[in-house]
């Protein structure tokens, strides 16, 4: 009997300790990241962003994070009170599992499933409980605005991302997320399926209410949209859901793009550097492309954005579906299924 | 019958695009706007009552707290509505200096406008761009008068002082780098796709209508409408300056935008020509009692000294009479109807301002527009509360 609960007590503190694993260089990267966010657009902007705190004001991020603890929780009167609370835990929780099938190297993967891109895309769309929860649960008018456009947004914006994965999908003949790097040993799909990069790209920064498709929260129409009656640290975890997505689609495209953690090319100085360097490298490449973006554009307006997403992009991605099976087929190119 | 139902939105007064204290009661179908109604008065200060209790020179500095963006503006309305009263000319010098600010006054005014319209729809970037610039304009504003907003520099006669030694090569400098500043803005706006998408076609208004809702400045022009009143009724020597005054075709957000966009550039080059031309002389009329009187007079004449004691506790007396006078400030129209009744201080003091016609209409503006869309047309009007409301 006490070797069983001991038995499984060292598993249930293994499974811990895995989980600890993925939280907390998760959460030193969204420090990382949120501060380059700050900082890159801080340059655009003429400004010197975030430089008061700790050297270079490094230690902003995990000053605000600390702020956010300490501070009151309100929580609104005609509240649905269960739910108002259960909607950041969802959004946050579900942001960090997706994070468990993501390899950053060679057999560095809390599991390797072999259905990998099905699971992520299972996460991220059920995130949009989270932000629909939040708005039904405030009973509020502006937050409860901002979860119906949340909601349409993301569905809309998932049905184009889901085609754009069929593609590479096809070009690999597996869904484990492995294999998709595998297959770009020798040439990175970004060359071949460009044009699905670009409608990943901004499907993603859709998926993850990015400007220009922030509309969700857009300060000038829906004051802070569905965050609005959030406080404290409900809101720090929909911040931080909100940013380990952003990662995550940045770690999206780096294995469907980028090669994962294959170095650009496959020689001496280059092969010798570990393959995670690689991989976070080529993360922070596109999220510097993300954050750019944050400092150029304007916002959509709601109907614009649907237009887009139903008239541009779920045309052509359905078109590249068509395309590559059919190359596929006839040149004979299609992955052996073994 | 299905009962159609609309939900009413308070948008502000602490709303992040209420653009001070709007306080708006939108009725929404969905999205769609239905009827947009705006309350004013929550920054009524009763200026226009307060005014009648002070001097004329106690009077100047309340108009800079109306349009706060482009404070000397209004000044300038009101010192040319006494100086018609008294019949009093203004040294050449005088005039330049006050054309000099007050296009100064209208770069404050467009760079406010045209970037925080930009961050309603989403741009975040022009704003900082912007403001850099102003922050210089702020600085010549500092040199003359000391103070960065409320400067109380125009006064009836003239200006307040000459200007501070090496301030019009500083100017000139600024003119110089200043169009670089609004190209790179528009690299960013003018042919942004979603900028476009986001204004053209927004916030539509005729010819007529605008003319009919008493309209004026660029939001008039960008309607297609030629009406200036530095053009058409020139005041203080605009008739010496070469400049064009930029008319739009469509009434829309987006011809706003730009209407502003070319008028800094036409502004920068009045500016110029003022540096350029700037004639020597005296800045204020000194022959009549409507300045101070110089500090070595009063270490020698008696006269003097009584003449200043006179001068700041009294006042000085405006003939009977009534006037209107206007000038065109940044966002229209701004006049100042005044009625004096040969005392110090005037008897009424009714200011039109131009944000307020332009806000009156803009139920007419939003109707059927989305809500995405009322920050940008709010934007694009340039409404001020302290002029609103007075």
């Amino acid at each position: 009997m006490i070797a069983l609960i001991s038995e499984n007590l060292l598993h249930l503190f293994f499974i811990v300790g895995l989980c600890l694993l993925i939280f907390v260089p998760l959460l030193l990267g969204v420090v990382i990241v949120l501060f380059a966010d700050r900082k890159i657009w801080a340059a655009v902007q003429k400004r010197k962003g975030p430089n008061v705190v700790g050297p270079f004001g490094l230690f902003q991020i995990p000053a605000d994070g600390l702020k956010f603890l300490f501070k009151e929780i309100i929580i609104p009167d005609g509240s649905d009170k269960t739910i108002y609370f259960i909607a950041p835990i969802l959004t946050s929780t579900l942001a960090i599992a997706a994070w468990a099938v993501i390899p950053i190297q060679e057999n560095i993967v809390l599991s390797d499933i072999n259905v990998g891109v099905l699971y992520i895309f299972a996460m991220s769309s059920l995130g949009v409980y989270g932000i629909l929860m939040a708005g039904w649960a405030s009973n509020s008018k502006y937050p409860f605005l901002g979860a119906l456009r949340s909601a349409a947004q993301m569905v809309s914006y998932e049905v184009s991302i889901g085609f754009v994965i069929v593609t590479v999908l096809m070009c690999v003949g597996s869904l484990n997320l492995s294999e998709i790097v595998y297959a770009q040993k020798n040439i990175w799909f970004f060359i071949p399926l460009f044009p699905m990069f670009v409608v990943f790209f901004i499907s993603a920064l859709a998926e993850t209410n990015r400007p220009p498709f922030d509309l969700p929260e857009a300060e000038s129409e829906l004051v802070a949209g569905y965050q609005t009656e959030y406080s404290a640290m409900p809101f720090l975890l929909f911040f931080l859901g909100e940013y380990i997505n952003i990662l995550l689609m940045c770690a999206m495209m780096t294995i469907m793009f980028f090669g994962g953690w294959y170095p650009p090319i496959d020689v001496a100085p280059f092969n010798l550097i570990p393959g995670f360097i690689w991989f976070l490298v080529k993360m922070m490449v596109i999220f510097y492309m993300i954050s750019m973006v944050k400092a150029f554009v304007p916002r959509y307006r709601y109907d614009q954005l649907m237009r887009l997403g139903w008239k541009v992009f779920l045309p052509l991605s359905l078109l590249a579906v068509v395309v590559t099976s059919s190359v596929l087929f006839f040149f004979n190119l299609a992955p052996v299924f073994s | 019958m299905a009962e159609s139902k609309t939900v009413t939105v308070n948008f502000g007064p602490v709303h992040p695009a209420a653009h001070g204290v709007l306080r708006l009661i939108l009725d929404l179908d969905g999205e769609v706007v239905e009827r947009a109604d705006p309350h004013i008065g929550l920054l009524h200060r009763g200026t226009e009552k307060l005014i009648e209790t002070k001097t004329y020179l106690q009077a100047i500095p309340y108009f800079d707290r109306l349009d706060y963006v482009a404070p000397m503006n209004q000044e300038h309305a009101f010192a040319l509505a006494i100086e018609k009263l008294m019949k009093v000319d203004v040294p050449k010098r005088g005039q330049y200096i006050r054309v000099l600010f007050s296009e100064i006054g209208r770069l404050l005014s467009h760079l406010l406008n045209v970037t925080t319209t930009a961050m309603d729809v989403g741009a975040m970037t022009p704003i900082t761009w912007g403001f850099d610039e102003r922050e210089k304009l702020l600085d010549f504003y500092e040199e003359v008068s000391g103070s960065r907003f409320h400067a109380n520099y125009f006064r009836a006669g003239g200006v307040h002082q000459d200007l501070p030694e090496g301030l019009l090569e500083k100017i000139n400098d600024f003119c110089i780098s200043f169009p670089k500043v609004v190209d790179d803005m528009e690299t960013l706006l003018t042919e942004n796709r979603i900028f476009k998408q986001r204004n053209v076609d927004i916030g539509k208004i005729s010819k007529e209508e605008a003319v009919d809702n008493g309209f004026s400045g660029f939001v008039l022009r960008a309607s297609g409408v030629p009406w200036d009143l530095r053009r058409s009724q020139p005041y203080d020597s605009y008739e010496d300056f070469d400049f064009k005054v930029p008319i739009g075709k469509n009434g829309d957000c987006y011809d706003r935008y730009l209407c502003q966009m070319d008028e800094m550039r036409e502004s920068v080059k009045i500016m110029t020509q003022c540096i350029n031309n700037m004639p020597s002389g005296e800045v204020i009329n000194r022959d009549t009692k409507i300045a101070p009187p110089k500090r070595a007079e009063m270490k020698e004449s008696m006269e003097a000294i009584i003449h200043h004691f006179k001068f700041f506790t009294e006042g000085f007396h405006v003939p009977e009479g009534e006037i209107y006078s206007a000038v065109e400030a940044p966002k229209g129209e701004f006049g100042v109807y005044l009625i004096s009744d040969n005392t110090s201080r005037p008897y009424r003091c009714k200011i039109r301002a131009p944000g307020f016609a332009h806000l009156q209409a803009f139920n007419l503006l939003s109707k059927g527009h989305l809500l995405a869309d009322v920050p940008a047309i709010l934007g694009s009007l340039a409404i001020v509360f302290g002029e609103v409301d007075r």
